[in-house]
């Protein structure tokens, strides 16, 4: 399997320098494959946005490299990385821009790290193919293409978000805590839609989570983050017979430390 | 001119000072033009590239050197004070008496005075409305709108927000600039100290055309600013015919801007200001 993307050493520190020093990543360590999907937990203060912030490039990097697709990316900005990497955000209205429609919210996307000129933003074959990924949403929205976002509800909005972040195909894909916000059954039908996307287009995603049911039960691989660094890192077998309380027994033997169930869950 | 601050306002999310700037460096810049033997269309064009020049200046300051939008605003006009006068050779008050402007240009097509300003007035208001909702519909355009919607989306986009918030201010001021240069020809004259006020007034025409008509499509809400901007003026008007000393006009529209502003916080108070969202980027 081709590498998509390579993390060597990466570490961030927070208020370097003061007494408020927090050493939030200290050296990690990581590979994905092309089509891996996985699935990132740990407690609050571990890393996991920290992690997903320097990847998407709004944290610059302090000390280690980023390679996507053999390309050293660690200097590059938000905006150069957009061209192959895609994001969803925890807050349902960070994805979307509210006063836009929701045809030109994907017009948007269409063109992610793409040059922008002077044609029209939303153009009339577009428009058949929006109205076609809309329907595969089941959620009604192939006729309201020229609705305003902001007046969708917070499912609906990350689901066009999704929609957004493979319209065109992204090397890799982060969802930060995606679910988070919404409602268990809105959470589920996002989740599924997350699941087929993913699936159909053999992409490769990093998934935040502080649901350790999900992590478990999506994705090929689960990275727990314990303190800045690489605590549990399964793929394969190892995690389609994953538990939770498995899950829970190898972190205390990884970390040495007692766990509480909840630490994690409620974080 | 409400449509240039409107775009800044509303569309960038931003309050641009330099409008105080750029409207009296319009008049000043038509003025001379003109004078000068130019032909007022022409001398029109060169008003909104002055703005244009007045937006780019702030929109650096603002982006590039990371000044706050407000001061960045204030540094500009302040800096286009000293460049007005200088365009206007140091004269306070340059008169256009008997030369050739947009409205006669219009007057010799054999209306009356007043008709005339009318209809250049409409003719530009509405070219410049529809440049603009051609140029909100093309991709750049769309994502203008965005970043003042959502800079961190925009940016995780691959929108060069930075670049969008200095075109912004650019197309603003100029927009800006434009009305300074057709005011001076509807008044006569240039005036140094024109400016003052000028966002205040576009401000007041925003709000009263939003409380008038609001969900409507991107061109229709540049269309209501113009009728926004004549309500404001009748209602000065009306305040006017109340015996208000010239002294305390300024007083006069502050207050009207004041109660625009308020009033539609008693309806909506979720719809004006639009959330502003605290982005959070760096929780972990």
């Amino acid at each position: 399997m081709p590498e998509v993307l390579k993390i060597k050493n990466l570490h961030q520190t927070f208020e370097r320098g003061t007494v408020n020093e927090n050493r939030v990543l200290r050296g990690i360590d990581l590979n994905l494959e092309a089509g891996d999907f996985v699935t990132i937990i740990g407690s609050n203060g571990a890393g996991k946005s920290t992690l997903l912030n320097s990847i998407a490039g709004t944290l610059p990097i302090q000390e280690g490299q980023i390679i996507l697709n053999g390309n050293d990316i660690t200097k590059l900005p938000v905006t150069k990385r957009a061209q192959n990497i895609s994001r969803v955000f925890q807050d349902p209205k960070m994805g979307t821009a509210v006063r836009l429609t929701v045809e030109e919210n994907l017009a948007l996307a269409m063109k992610r790290g793409q040059r922008r000129g002077f044609r029209p933003g939303v153009k009339k074959q577009d428009r058949k193919f929006f109205k076609k990924q809309l329907a595969q949403l089941n959620l009604n929205l192939e006729n309201r293409l020229e609705t305003e976002i902001g007046l969708l509800s917070g499912g609906q909005r990350q689901a066009i978000t999704l929609l957004m972040a493979t319209l065109q195909r992204p090397d890799l894909i982060l969802l930060d805590e995606h679910t988070a916000a919404l409602d268990p059954q809105t959470s589920i039908t996002v989740m599924q839609l997350t699941e087929k996307l993913i699936s159909e287009q053999h992409l490769t995603a990093f998934m935040v989570t502080h649901n350790m049911e999900d992590a478990i039960r999506y994705g090929n691989r689960l990275i727990m983050l314990h303190q800045g660094r690489v605590a549990i890192d399964l793929a394969g077998e190892d995690k389609q017979n994953l538990t939770v309380p498995k899950l829970m027994e190898l972190f205390q033997k990884h970390v040495g430390a007692g766990l509480e169930d909840d630490a994690i869950l409620l974080a | 001119m409400a449509i240039g601050v409107y775009l800044t306002f509303r569309i960038l999310d931003l309050a641009d000072m330099t409008a105080e700037g750029s409207f009296p460096l319009g008049g000043a810049i038509a003025t001379m033009c003109i004078i000068k033997g130019i032909n007022p269309i022409l001398a029109t064009g060169a008003a909104f590239i002055g703005g244009l020049i007045a937006g780019l200046v702030t929109g650096i300051l603002n982006t590039k050197l990371r000044i706050p939008s407000l001061l960045a605003g204030i540094i500009t006009m302040t800096g286009l004070y000293s460049i007005t006068s200088r365009v206007m050779q140091n004269a306070a008050n340059v008169s256009l008496l008997g030369k050739d402007t947009v409205f006669t240009i219009a007057q010799n097509w054999g209306l009356s005075r007043n008709n005339a300003v009318i209809a250049m007035g409409l003719i530009i208001a509405l070219l410049v409305i529809f440049l603009l909702v051609v140029f909100f519909k093309t991709e750049i355009g769309l994502a203008m709108r965005a970043t003042g919607d959502n800079p961190q989306m925009s940016a995780a986009n691959g929108i060069k927000t930075q670049g969008m918030k200095i075109l912004g201010y650019m197309i603003s001021n100029g927009c800006i600039a434009l009305s300074g240069g057709l005011l001076s020809q509807n008044n006569g004259f240039a005036d140094l100290n024109s400016g003052v006020g000028t966002l205040v007034i576009g401000l007041a025409s925003i709000i009263i055309a939003e409380v008038l008509l609001r969900n409507l499509s991107i061109g229709g809400r540049l269309l209501t600013l113009v009728l926004g901007a004549i309500i404001y003026r009748l209602i000065l008007a009306l305040v006017f015919q109340m015996n208000v000393e010239p002294s305390d006009a300024k007083l006069a529209s502050a207050l009207v801007l004041v109660v625009c502003l308020t009033l539609p916080n008693f309806h909506l108070p979720h719809n004006l200001k639009g959330g502003k969202k605290d982005a959070g980027s760096t929780k972990n």
